[in-house]
């Protein structure tokens, strides 16, 4: 695979020759997915160019009856819960104590921590006076009765938390022992304080909607849409990872190491099974919340129906199909129930954004996203993309820590 | 765990708990009377409004946005459509066809008792003045949350700016400080707009009815409503027919949010010691799982050696 002990690094000039040497591509960078995304990713940086100099406006179709659109409904609402495996992976190996699941942690953190960091940047092109993200942080009026004041502050700290939890493979790829050593010991803290930021910030992003009550359809709110979008979380994280570990264990198979590949169905597996009751709760949560809201009246609309298509199709579909693939312990049907679970989960947030937001305006006045918009959407995700793969390709994300970071670990 | 340490974790677990409990944010104000300052705000009597827009363009005057043409043929075409307010127009006038006629309402910011948009300001851009005002300004961060929130849709954004707040009605609040009444209220010449004291205007709201049996509807629009609200409605057809919801509720809006706003405290308190708690079992466990194998080796051991 790669050379055991590399020097330790303790300059700042020593870092940055490294670091100029590991931007180098390893293999061929003139790749179909590189091209497709590379040119993308230049149209975005012309788009969002553009969007910095005129405005919300042309760049995208936000009106005034639909301030928010693909970008909050896509990246802040949706991306968090897929995120969502970085603290419920971590839950079950550190709280849990269940070590087979190890080997897939690292490059869930690792997905975490950029995704989390990728919506930060969306946010700044969202916003209307990006230029003052700042001021919910550094106390010019804290709006404590905000749930959006939660949300920031809790974005902000764990996205240090994730970049703590994943800061020893970091220090493995300069070989800092000391810093190894220190920022190993931190895990555990880290972790639990993650798994409490999640708990709250996944359930704020229900929250933000608890005050849309009268122009979100009845069907989707609920007063209790905090502890939906907690409980769905809990599922989307672990489907991505479902999903993203499986085309990773494919793509670079040259950094895989024979643990996690020999690991890899069991984990698969233990998640997918997983996934099956926390659907089965979310579902049976959806049930009741609608029949005590007395909702049942509006299946038999068109808004009904959709309903019935997110919340029935992709919802108990998924959940079959991980029966299915659990019993008979086929991955492709796993990974087919994580794909349509995710897809469930995001139609949800898209859905509580601007689908079923204001639902009753006419056609002409509803919300579509712009080309543009759609194109700075990919932009973003793309470099996520190139990013992971950067890390994924150099640091030990997909195999054990060298030896002699292992060796500190006291378990 | 010998009972020190578990005097601790309750100790800290119910601490956390009871935080929760004693943090109520986004609750300013009561029923309009706020440390003895009252709530100012406008008493809209449709049955006077003639429509002639001239309150729109008070409104423009004082808070420079362009001067809207109040002109008879302006009037004869605006009144086709239903308008919003929006960022150049902080009030507009709609024409609704009801069973006595001709109803023409002036619309804006309803500057509710406990804003729905305030609480959700993440910065307080969006403030609720002692004096009932709910004003902006620019420390807003251009979120939009607050135009989720609202559920009259008040907020607007000017999305085709580089740089952009939102912007609504502030009931004049710059004049108020001067002591002269809001542009909309100066320039209306049927005093259709009145402005004054909420319990004054709830007053007189209350004593119109009484005096004038049938002629309006026994109920003034905004007293109760989403908590009470500062723009306030008389109207002699029901409200639904002139476009004010009458589905929004009695609760104030920012109450929505408050079960989950107190929450936070609590699972703050709690979650640690929970996860730790159960980490620390699942260890010991381990532990012991760990020494019964070693004990079981060692006798097997013994055994076989004889």
């Amino acid at each position: 695979m790669e050379k055991t002990e590399k020097r330790e690094i303790r300059t700042i000039g020593e870092f940055w020759e490294f670091f100029k040497s590991e931007l180098k591509p390893k293999g061929n960078p003139w790749t179909p997915f590189n091209l497709i995304s590379g040119t993308v990713m230049v149209l975005g940086f012309i788009f969002i160019i553009y969007r910095f100099l005129t405005g919300l406006s042309p760049t995208t179709n936000l009106s005034q009856m639909y301030p928010w659109g693909i970008w909050k409904g896509a990246v802040v609402n949706s991306g968090v819960a897929f995120a969502g495996g970085g603290y419920t992976l971590a839950f079950i190996v550190y709280i849990l104590g269940l070590e087979r699941y190890r080997p897939m942690l690292r490059e869930t953190v690792l997905f975490a921590f950029l995704a989390y960091v990728f919506y930060a940047g969306a946010l700044t092109v969202e916003l209307g006076r990006w230029h003052v993200f700042y001021n919910p942080f550094i106390g010019n009026k804290y709006g404590v009765s905000s749930v959006l004041f939660i949300v920031a502050w809790h974005f902000m700290l764990y996205i240090v938390t994730l970049a703590l939890e994943f800061s020893p493979a970091a220090a493995e790829w300069v070989g800092m022992k000391r810093a190894r050593k220190i920022l190993g010991a931190a895990a555990l803290g880290a972790v639990v304080f993650g798994v409490m930021l999640s708990i709250h910030h996944q359930a704020g992003l229900g929250a933000m909607f608890t005050m849309a009550k009268g122009k979100l359809h009845p069907l989707w709110y609920s007063e209790f849409m905090p502890i939906l979008y907690f409980i769905s979380s809990i599922y989307a994280g672990p489907s991505v990872m479902i999903v993203v570990s499986s085309i990773t264990q494919r793509l670079y198979a040259h950094r895989v190491d024979e643990e996690y590949r020999k690991a890899h169905p069991q984990i698969v597996l233990g998640l997918g099974r997983m996934c099956i009751g926390v659907i089965f709760a979310y579902l049976f949560l959806q049930l009741i919340l609608v029949h005590h809201e007395h909702d049942l009246q509006y299946i038999n609309t068109a808004m009904g129906l959709w309903w019935l298509v997110e919340v029935g199709a992709l919802g108990l579909i998924p959940m079959f199909l991980f029966i299915h693939g659990v019993q008979h312990k086929n991955l492709s049907t796993i990974n087919m129930a994580a794909v349509l679970a995710l897809i469930g989960v995001l139609l949800n947030r898209l859905n509580n954004v601007f689908i079923a937001y204001n639902w009753y305006l006419p056609l002409s006045l509803k919300y579509r996203p712009t080309w543009m918009e759609v194109i700075i959407l990919f932009t973003i995700i793309f470099i996520d993309v190139w990013v992971f793969r950067w890390i994924i390709n150099r640091m030990h994300v997909l195999s054990k820590p060298p030896e002699w970071a292992r060796a500190m670990e006291k378990h | 765990m010998n009972r020190r340490t578990f005097l601790k974790v309750m100790g800290s677990a119910i601490t956390g708990a009871a935080a929760g409990s004693l943090i109520r944010p986004g609750v300013s104000g009561a029923q309009g009377v706020f440390d003895d300052k009252e709530f100012f705000g406008i008493l809209i009597d449709t049955t006077r409004c003639i429509g002639c827009r001239r309150c729109e363009k008070g409104c423009a005057e004082v808070n420079y946005l362009p001067i809207p043409d109040i002109s008879e043929k302006a009037n004869q075409d605006i009144f086709t459509k239903k308008r919003k307010t929006s960022v150049t127009e902080y009030t507009v006038t709609n024409l609704y066809e009801t069973e006595k006629g001709k109803v023409y309402v002036p619309w804006r910011c309803m500057h509710c008792n406990q804003p729905a948009c305030h609480s959700a300001c993440i910065v307080y851009a969006l403030e609720k003045r002692e004096t009932g005002h709910v004003t902006w300004d620019k420390r807003c961060i251009g979120c939009r949350l607050c135009m989720m929130s609202c559920p009259y849709n008040i907020p607007q954004h000017v999305f085709d700016e580089p740089s952009a707040t939102i912007q609504k009605c502030n009931l004049c609040y710059g004049r108020f400080l001067q002591g002269i009444v809001p542009g909309c209220v100066e320039s209306c010449p049927t005093e259709a707009l009145m402005f004054g004291t909420r319990r004054k205007l709830l007053e007189e709201g209350k004593r119109r009815i009484a005096q004038n049996p049938g002629k309006y509807v026994n109920h003034i629009y905004g007293e109760l409503e989403v908590g009470g609200t500062s723009t306030m409605y008389l109207s002699a057809v029901p409200f639904e027919q002139i476009g004010l919801r009458t589905d929004l509720g009695l609760k104030h809006y920012p109450e929505y949010s408050q079960v989950y706003l107190s929450a936070i405290p609590f699972i703050a308190g709690i979650t640690p010691i929970a996860m730790l708690g159960i980490a620390h079992v699942i260890r010991m466990a381990k532990k012991d799982a760990k020494k019964e194998e070693h004990h079981e080796e060692e006798h097997h051991e013994d055994k076989i050696g004889h």
